[in-house]
């Protein structure tokens, strides 16, 4: 069971206030608490009014909602940066290199390091991209690590998020409404920037142009549309980057290439920085009946005339059991130990695991290997009678599809609620960008907060909220 | 054996059609002894070439005719090398590997009556190629060669439970109860030459891996192996991945199809 | 520029002068319903319907014309496209989908409109509240247009926005005029008379003409005047010629587009202005002003259909 006594604060710590927070815990103490308030609900008031909203489509309510954001920084050493930093960087190296092996040689599976039948049998394998060579052989162009921490030097990877990632523009605008809010903080303190991300983003884009590209690559950005949960995103980056955001419709591939429709004809399109899944893309190859994608696109991919970012069959790094592998892929790929932990798992398809899961199930926390946005997922020491007896039903019929890892301590950091401020459960989801060039990180990441109190769930759906993330310089 | 195929198909739309997308694999993928002499795909008179591979190694490629689309006609005209091998592929260079193909897909899903199916062939005597044999005659024997029973998207679920279907629905019922044995089993979509006459037809039939042997062809519907009268075109899990023709039409009632395949040994 | 974008921006403005357009027709009927100059109240919101263009829909719905009806069909029913609540959502919703194409400033103006309806509780409306309501919604139309105007790039975002923004404001000019030249034909007696007289001055309320009337006229309102006013003087910023001087301005400042598919708009839109440039207001009120209107509504509907096929909307 997790005791509260037990948990590690970044700001408090185990004896004061830690080095890195000495000027928000300053602050803090200096900023009366109606002036939290107030600008709490102006904080509010510029996301409403820019728009930056979520959709969160259940019963009732405004379809278009905030996520709550906490005025409060969670802060991050230069050298705790450096440390994870050079961790993402490998583990990223690596779930490339893994993903471009499973659809060509299959070296780590012939290796026995990774069972066969967890890639090959897996729904997110795709054998459209088989023996098919990507620019650059990046698959994850963009991906999410999500991690968490459990005390000053332990960090945990929680999941890979190689397919589309979201979040990214809270990361920004999270920064540019604390900046507006609270100017003064910024000049005392020496913050990494964040909003050259886009920047960085396009460049990232524009190295991996496909194999048939003349001259300088053209980059869209391909949404599902204003009804996605995260349109504010794409129209975000689209916006900031300076390129076109394109819906299926604009797209149209003839002879094998791509181009958009524009009011001076048709423009060729060279890279595709898709939110859409891949099961969407192409309707003469997956859904026949979708609408969101563009005929065709696919065969314009394996011609070497488009590229898409992330890659059709990415989703097969994302996989929760496959994440049990990550270590194994480092060491299989770069001959190097991994910087960065896994969380230890164990794998219900293994008779032993299962039977230890089972029997141990309200200490667990239980995930579905395909689930995302926290659905499918089993808090044990939070859970009632009921869920527990619901998931180990789940559990028997189709282990499969369910991965269990201990509850960790997850850190807490200061978070303004309403009954004043107090310690909350945070996680951390950096963005890796991996170009044909080099690999491009922006300091810092989205740290997401469990706003409720004991509460270790912080997705977005399921009521959690943002805090900006400082990497303080030197 | 040398083959001439001439495979004419003739798209008609209800109402004339906004825009028509197709994707072709309609381009011979190499393997099974097969000397491509000649292979020529025309849209409407215009000459298509393959542009790329898909995932499963077929050659393939896109088109796109801007409306009103009243008919489109798609015509192959090829001239092959055959020779019999009993079905044995050998040479093939695979994209996928056997254990992939032991994936259910969507119209290959095994469902009780499938599994049963399967089960009652499970005794291996005899060998492999034996016992697939026996399970060939039996996917032939539940489902009744009947044309306008089944449809493009019927499964092999569906097409047992009919107990009538066309090549297509005896390769995936085939191909189900294959996988049930824990054969890896796949799709193939290709033409047979019949008879001396000239009958003729786009056929499909399924690719069973053994051990020893690799990828053996079985045609449930004929009940044997392929020889030189088949002309292998494209593989996959089930249709759907291997199908000649994939469209997607904006605007336009429904299309019927006008098919005639002409295959004749010699000149 | 992505024709799904020119197409957003050309329907965004459309929808918010057409939210401007329709405000104005309630408060013109509510004055001229107020003033009581004319016996039968009922029909100043009928021709409001009318000149909204919204009568068969709401005839459907409606079997008699009342103030509450009207108010209610034209400002905030939802499932009236036209009305003021939709054609802000339809607006927003454009927006949303182009946000890449507005500016700041732009997005701020729109999404700000939007956000300021919800506060409207159209059951908790009195009449004082539905003509500050109305005001509201005249206020933000004209910030949206000030907004557009001196921030947007001169470049074919800025011209596809003020297309849509001039072609739905011909159409209201032509569609108002008419409304009252045809379908509200006074009796012989009237003409001339005083309802006669008020009816003429309420166009001219309508679209906020009554000082630019008394400088180019300087006398009595009379329906050649306001006539010439509404179509033909190029000084006046609601009036056909002027609209159609700003169409064919754009049409001509697009950028590189496709000349074939593009010709035919252009050629309908100069051969109109072209018309209304050198047009005499004799002549159009002796061949008949009603079908003079109703060719001008007819071609502007083909201008419009021709932009959405010569830019591949």
């Amino acid at each position: 069971m997790l005791e509260k006594a037990a948990c590690f604060d970044e700001m408090l710590g185990d004896d004061g206030t830690r080095a890195p927070y000495a000027l928000v815990d300053a602050w803090l103490k200096s900023l009366p608490r109606d002036q939290l308030e107030l600008k709490r609900r102006e904080a509010e008031g510029l996301f409403r009014r820019i728009g930056i909203t979520f959709a969160v489509y259940t019963e009732g309510g405004d379809p278009e909602r905030l996520i709550p954001f906490d005025l409060i920084p969670r802060v991050l050493a230069q050298a705790e940066w450096q440390r994870l930093k050079l961790g993402l960087e490998q583990r990223v190296k690596a779930l490339n290199a893994f993903i471009h092996d499973v659809y060509h040689g299959r070296e780590i599976l012939r290796a026995g390091r990774v069972p066969e039948r967890l890639v090959l049998h897996n729904s997110q394998f795709r054998p459209e991209m088989a023996g098919f060579d990507l620019p650059g052989h990046i698959y994850s162009h963009i991906a999410g690590i999500d991690m968490v921490r459990t005390g000053p030097d332990q960090y945990y990877v929680l999941e890979d998020n190689c397919r589309t990632p979201s979040g990214v523009s809270y990361m920004v605008e999270n920064r540019e409404v604390m900046l507006r809010l609270f100017p003064d903080l910024f000049r005392r303190a020496a913050v990494a920037p964040v909003a050259h991300y886009p920047d960085e983003l396009l460049e990232t884009l524009r190295s991996v142009p496909p194999p048939n590209c003349r001259g300088e690559p053209t980059v869209v950005l391909l949404t599902p549309g204003i009804h996605n949960s995260a349109y504010y995103e794409h129209a975000f980056l689209a916006d900031e980057m300076g390129i076109e955001l394109v819906e299926g419709e604009d797209l149209l591939v003839q002879g094998d290439v791509c181009y958009m429709r524009t009011t001076r004809g048709l423009a060729r399109v060279d890279v595709i920085y898709r939110r859409i899944d891949d099961e969407y893309i192409d309707p003469l190859v997956f859904h026949p009946n979708s609408m969101l994608g563009v005929p065709g696109l696919y065969f314009a991919y394996r011609a070497g005339n488009v590229n898409l970012a992330n890659a059709i069959g990415a989703g097969i790094a994302d996989d929760k059991a496959v994440y049990i592998h990550v270590p194994e892929m480092i060491r299989f790929y770069l001959g190097e130990e991994p910087l960065l932990s896994n969380v230890p798992t164990y794998d219900c398809r293994l008779p032993d695991d299962l039977k230890y899961v089972l029997a141990h199930l309200d200490e667990l926390v239980v995930k579905a290997v395909h689930g995302s946005g926290g659905y499918g997922m089993l808090v044990g020491p939070h859970a009632t009678q009921g869920q527990l007896a619901e998931f180990r039903a789940l559990l028997k019929a189709r282990p499969y599809d369910y991965i269990a890892q201990p509850t960790l301590s997850l850190s807490t950091v200061p978070t303004f609620v309403e009954q004043g401020i107090a310690p909350r459960h945070v996680d951390l989801r950096p963005f890796v960008l991996s170009g044909g060039d080099r690999i491009r990180i922006v300091p810092g990441g989205l740290t997401r907060v469990a706003l409720r109190e004991g509460s270790l769930v912080v997705n977005s759906s399921q009521g959690g909220g943002t805090k900006d993330t400082w990497v303080l310089e030197g | 054996m040398h083959l001439t195929i001439h495979h004419d198909t003739l798209y008609r739309y209800g109402e004339a059609a906004h825009r028509v997308f197709q994707a072709l694999r309609l381009w011979p993928i190499p393997g099974g002894g097969q000397v491509i002499r000649d292979w020529r795909v025309e849209i409407d008179g215009r000459k298509l070439r393959p542009t790329c591979r898909d995932g499963f190694g077929n050659p393939a490629a896109t088109h796109v005719i801007d409306g009103p689309v009243a008919a489109l006609s798609i015509v192959v005209h090829a001239e092959v090398d055959t020779q019999d091998r009993q079905g044995v592929l050998g040479d093939a260079i695979e994209s996928l590997p056997p254990l992939f193909y032991l994936n259910a897909s969507e119209l290959t899903a095994i469902d009780p009556a499938l599994q049963a199916l399967a089960d009652e062939q499970a005794d291996p005597s005899g060998g492999e190629i034996a016992q697939l044999h026996r399970l060939c005659a039996s996917v032939r024997e539940r489902v009744d060669y009947r044309t306008d029973s089944t449809h493009v998207a019927t499964s092999a679920a569906e097409a047992l439970a009919n107990g009538a279907g066309v090549c297509q629905d005896h390769a995936h019922v085939l191909i189900a109860s294959a996988r049930a044995l824990g054969f890896p089993a796949r799709y193939v979509s290709g033409y047979l030459c019949a008879n001396a006459e000239g009958a003729a037809a786009s056929h499909a039939w399924a690719e069973i891996h053994v051990n020893h042997l690799g990828w053996v062809g079985f045609d449930a519907a004929n009940q044997m192996c392929p020889d030189e009268r088949y002309v292998r075109v494209a593989v996959g899990r089930d249709y759907r991945d291997a199908a000649p023709v994939r469209g997607v039409r904006m605007g336009g009632l429904a299309e019927t199809l006008d098919v005639q395949v002409r295959i004749g040994e010699g000149q | 520029m992505l024709a799904r974008t020119a197409e957003s921006l050309f329907w965004l403005a459309r929808y918010l002068e057409r939210a401007d357009y329709v405000a104005r027709l309630l408060q013109g009927a509510a004055h001229m319903s107020a003033a009581r100059v004319d016996a039968d109240r009922s029909s100043e919101w009928e021709s409001a319907i009318i000149a909204a263009g919204c009568q068969p829909a709401f005839a459907a719905e409606h079997a008699q014309v009342s103030a509450a009806a009207v108010i209610h069909y034209l400002a905030f029913d939802t499932r009236n496209p036209s009305s003021i609540v939709s054609c802000i959502e339809t607006a927003r919703r454009n927006a949303r989908t182009v946000r890449t194409a507005l500016t700041a400033d732009m997005w701020d103006a729109v999404n700000g409109t939007w956000l300021e309806l919800r506060g409207f509780d159209p059951s908790q409306l009195d009449d004082d509240r539905v003509a500050a309501f109305l005001d509201w919604v005249k206020l933000r139309s004209r910030l949206f247009h000030g907004v557009y105007t001196s921030t947007m790039l001169r470049a074919d975002g800025f011209h596809f926005t003020r297309l849509g923004q001039f072609l739905e404001r011909a159409d209201n000019s032509a569609r108002l005029l008419d409304v009252k030249y045809h379908v509200r034909l006074p009796n012989p007696e009237d003409v001339g008379g005083l309802v006669d007289y008020y009816q003429w001055l309420a166009i001219l309320r309508v679209v906020g003409a009554r000082r630019a009337y008394r400088v180019l006229f300087k006398g009595q309102v009379t329906p050649i005047h306001v006539a010439e006013l509404m179509i033909l003087r190029a000084e006046f910023p609601r009036s056909l010629v002027f609209c159609f001087e700003q169409i064919t301005m754009q049409l001509d400042q697009i950028n590189g587009q496709d000349p074939l598919r593009s010709a035919e708009g252009k050629r309908l839109a100069h051969s109109l202005y072209a018309q209304l440039r050198f047009g005499r207001i004799d002549h159009i009120f002796s061949s008949g002003l009603h079908e003079y209107l109703t060719d001008v509504i007819e071609r502007s509907d083909e201008l419009g259909r021709e932009i959405a096929n010569g830019y591949l909307f």
